[in-house]
């Protein structure tokens, strides 16, 4: 870890002005930024705290009926708050299905958003990377590629963004709060990331010392409660990232689906949306035939970026299965083993 | 540059003179406080070893600047025990064979109460483990810490059991 400067601001207006310096980085859960840290991947001159600033660890809905989540809300906080959860059910689920509780418990909702890539080469200080040193080249490409994206990727970059509650927080059209120096705007979530292009370092739309304040999920997300589920697919059953994600919702009247919201997660350089597959499926009826045409539509542009042309049909199968699921209801209780494919053996003692 | 910070550690209030902001509150607690009870397994977020309650919630100390812990109370394995009676967690992972090393131990014994605190599993032994996936065991004894928790969790709901940590 590199020696830096430690600022721990009263204000928003004194946190951004703090981090506006070049070199600086917030600090929020430091679950991520912390790994960085000590891993050398990140070497910030200041690092900002921001976990005091008044204000922005409150869920409130707002007169318009949109749902307000402050962006030092832990992930934890939010995923056990009853009222959240009933009308977001697979944004908690997929809350619940990232990291462990150690971790949920410290993570924030804006860290969570802005967490890095987990690709190994960017983790390997003595890889190539493009991302951490600017036209030093990308050792992922032609290494191992297993886990890299399919969608979004461009030569100089094919890394993967990990988050699991960015991917239902897409589909339902989040937007997120920004205040920076030249005052405060408001982003989709769907545009915060970056693609890579040939500038991967930069990852997002903020500008430097720009901060987030909050997320928002407009009124109309919460009427996907009854239909919304998010599934993952990992190497261990809990407490890894996703190798594929997908989060459907749907809203079902009379038989026919009269609208559809996919995303996908861990395939792309960003959280994916699926307009066409939803487009696809917008007046059908729900089932199989269905739910597959919605998972070829999704994956149409989808191109391997080295060894791992079988992501796109894994891809396809977790679409078809998560719109499977929400088509099957929310359950009234998330299962026990949130977002998995595989349905724990009941009452099981096994080790 | 130097920086204080107070912190209350297993109930007694510790003002730290920190002459570095990059000491985390695992390195803190072992190196500077000699509260070696907290384990540094991989020191990334990866096992859990480090798990300490942090104002009542697990978390891992590992992964926690310790400057921006300023003003919390911090309660690690050696502040479970009330003099010579063990926690009930504590108890019952001896009564369950919950360990075998012992190395994971203290992390597993805090994430186990962060875990009652919280209260979301219920008896169901496969919401416990789920809830456990953060605390990693090299000797597999796995199954007598879903054991000993659900013990323990019988135990604290027993009207007879007024229990305070
Ligand atoms: C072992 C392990 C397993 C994990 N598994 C998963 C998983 O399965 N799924 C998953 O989704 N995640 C997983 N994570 C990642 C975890 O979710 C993130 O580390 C966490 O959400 C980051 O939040 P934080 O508050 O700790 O952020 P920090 O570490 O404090 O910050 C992360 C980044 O965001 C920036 N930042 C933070 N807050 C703001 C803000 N308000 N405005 C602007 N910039 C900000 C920081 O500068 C930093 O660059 C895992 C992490 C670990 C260590
Ligand atoms: S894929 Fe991106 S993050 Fe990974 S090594 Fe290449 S440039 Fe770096
Ligand atoms: S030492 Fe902190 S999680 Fe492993
Ligand atoms: S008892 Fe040995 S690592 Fe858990």
């Amino acid at each position: 870890m590199n020696r830096f400067e430690y600022i721990r601001p009263a204000t928003i207006a004194e946190a951004v002005a703090a981090a506006a310096a070049p070199g600086a980085a917030y600090l929020a859960g430091g679950t991520n930024l912390i790994d960085l840290l000590k891993g050398g991947i990140v070497r910030p001159e200041r690092v900002v705290d921001v976990t005091r600033l008044p204000g922005l660890d409150a869920i409130e809905t707002l007169a318009d009926g949109s749902v307000r989540i402050g962006a030092l809300v832990r992930n934890a906080d939010l995923a056990h708050d009853p009222d959240f959860a009933h009308r977001f059910p697979a944004v908690v689920e997929a809350l619940l299905s990232g990291a462990s509780a150690q971790l949920r418990n410290a993570a924030t909702v804006g860290g969570n958003l802005l967490q890095r890539t987990r690709c190994a080469y960017f983790y390997d200080v003595a890889s190539a990377c493009n991302k951490r040193t600017p036209g030093a080249g990308c050792a992922a490409r032609g290494g191992d590629t297993r886990l890299a994206a399919v969608l979004g990727w461009s030569e100089h970059c094919i890394a993967t963004h990990p988050s699991d509650f960015c991917v239902p927080l897409v589909a339902l059209d989040a937007v997120v709060e920004i205040v920076g120096t030249a005052g405060s705007r408001d982003v989709p979530l769907e545009s915060l990331h970056r693609l890579p292009g040939d500038t991967p370092a930069r990852e997002s739309v903020l500008e430097p010392g720009e901060l987030i304040v909050a997320v928002r999920l407009p009124a109309d997300a919460a009427s996907f409660a009854a239909h919304a589920r998010y599934l993952k697919l990992r190497e261990r059953t809990s407490y890894a990232f996703a190798v594929v994600s997908a989060a459907a919702a749907l809203r079902i009247e009379h038989g026919a689906i009269v609208a559809a919201r996919i995303a996908l997660g861990s395939v792309a350089p960003k959280p994916w949306r699926a307009h066409a597959a939803e487009a696809v499926l917008t007046g059908a009826h729900p089932d199989r035939a269905a739910f597959r045409r919605a998972a070829e539509a999704a994956l149409a542009d989808a191109t391997p970026s080295g060894d791992n042309g079988f992501r796109i049909e894994l891809s396809r199968r977790v679409v078809a299965r998560a719109l499977a699921r929400a088509a099957a209801g929310t359950p009234a209780r998330l299962p026990a083993l949130p977002a998995s494919p595989f349905a724990p053996a009941p009452g099981g003692l096994h080790a | 540059m130097s920086l204080s910070i107070s912190l209350s550690v297993n109930g007694v209030a510790r003002e730290v003179a920190l002459d570095d902001p990059r000491v985390t509150l695992l390195d803190l607690l072992r190196e500077r406080l000699d509260l070696t009870g907290t384990k540094k397994g991989c020191d990334r977020g990866q096992c859990g070893a480090c798990t300490v309650l942090l104002d009542g919630r697990r978390i891992n100390a590992c992964l926690a600047l310790a400057a921006s812990c300023d003003g919390a109370a911090v309660l690690t394995i050696e502040g479970l025990a009330q003099g010579d009676t063990l926690h009930p967690v504590q108890a019952a992972f001896i009564a369950h064979d919950g360990l075998q090393c012992g190395f994971c131990t203290p992390g597993q014994i805090m994430s186990a109460v962060g875990l009652l605190r919280e209260a979301q599993t219920g008896d169901d032994p496969e919401r416990v483990r789920e809830a456990m996936s953060g605390n990693l065991c090299r000797c597999g004894a796995y199954a007598g810490i879903t054991e000993a928790i659900l013990d323990a969790q019988r135990q604290l709901a027993a009207p007879d059991h007024a229990e305070a940590a």
